[in-house]
């Protein structure tokens, strides 16, 4: 088995330690491994899959399917990149298992009624998400971002929410840096389109 | 620059990948263009809103039940590599045939 390459002149960093001791048949290394990405891989296969039991099996199978695989990870990209990769691939599975009517994909350039032109200017309020609990908050951003196309609800997750840069998401998901960047735009600005209902400015009453 | 291309270069500006010259050329025209400067503030505040927020958190309770069963198949799997791939696709066989 081939050890992970480092970049020339750079020591190897604690998580490359870690995926090398765990390619060696160290559990404990690896399940230091989920402890570091257990959370982002769980808010990525739920906000796929929009479904918690699929979210919870998503990421006992993308961790499973790693550690079977370690062998074939090069080090070329980060471990959590590879690893995204994997837990997007099982998550578009169990949607497409669940919704085997709708086509799913990540390649789909799909054009939206809304698409990127903003239909409604309006500024809103400072500090917008204070107008709601916390509970109420979550209710409108799960709901707002559920009615997006998988293709950008997956790009934005990756790219907005985890805050992988714009060339991991495109290695995450197979995809070329202008077609994130693409889908990237819409997904933002479909987004703030959706939102602007909740939190536009108002006068008087700030709430809808 | 019309409307139209500040939007087209809306990502880059928000994530500050762009040249100097461009962003230059994008902030003089936010800085007389109101619909632009609205969209491009609320789109931003859509991000930090999302990235702040708790959305899909792994509660402590799930979180040790799938650490569990996590390391209970890594474990069976470097003992018996091929038992565990077939035991692992019976399951789901069995999951996706309920």
């Amino acid at each position: 088995m081939e050890a992970i390459e480092n970049k020339v002149g750079e020591p190897p960093s604690e998580e490359s330690i870690l995926v090398e001791a765990a390619r060696s048949g160290d559990i404990g290394a690896f399940e230091s491994l989920v402890r570091r990405y257990d959370r982002n891989v769980f808010r990525i296969a739920q906000h796929i899959t929009q479904n918690r039991e699929d979210a919870e099996d998503v990421v006992q199978d993308a961790f499973l399917k790693a550690y079977q695989n370690l062998g074939q990870f090069q080090g070329q990209s980060k471990f959590y990149t590879w690893l995204v990769r994997i837990a997007v691939n099982e998550a578009l599975m169990r949607l497409r298992r669940r919704r085997p009517e709708r086509t799913v994909s990540i390649d789909e350039d799909v054009k939206t009624e809304e698409d990127s032109i903003p239909r409604e200017i309006a500024d809103w309020s400072p500090n917008p998400e204070q107008q709601y609990t916390q509970s109420e908050l979550k209710d409108i951003l799960g709901k707002t971002i559920q009615g997006l196309p998988t293709s950008f609800r997956t790009v934005f997750v990756l790219r907005d929410v985890e805050g992988l840069s714009t060339e991991e998401t495109a290695s995450a998901l197979e995809l070329s840096v202008p077609a994130v960047k693409s889908r990237l735009l819409r997904a933002r600005l479909q987004l703030r389109e959706r939102l602007n209902k909740y939190f536009k400015r108002r006068d008087g009453d700030t709430r809808p | 620059m019309k409307c139209s291309d500040f939007l087209k270069e809306l990502t880059d500006y928000l994530d500050n990948t762009m040249d100097p010259h461009t962003k230059a050329d994008l902030e003089e025209h936010l800085q007389w263009c109101h619909n632009c400067y609205v969209v491009c503030n609320t789109t931003k505040s859509t991000i930090e809103i999302y990235r702040g927020s708790k959305l899909y958190e792994l509660p402590d309770e799930l979180r040790t039940r799938i650490h569990d069963a996590i390391v209970t198949k890594c474990q069976c799997h470097k003992n018996d590599p091929e038992a565990a791939n077939s035991s692992e696709q019976t399951s789901s066989e069995d999951k996706s045939s309920k």
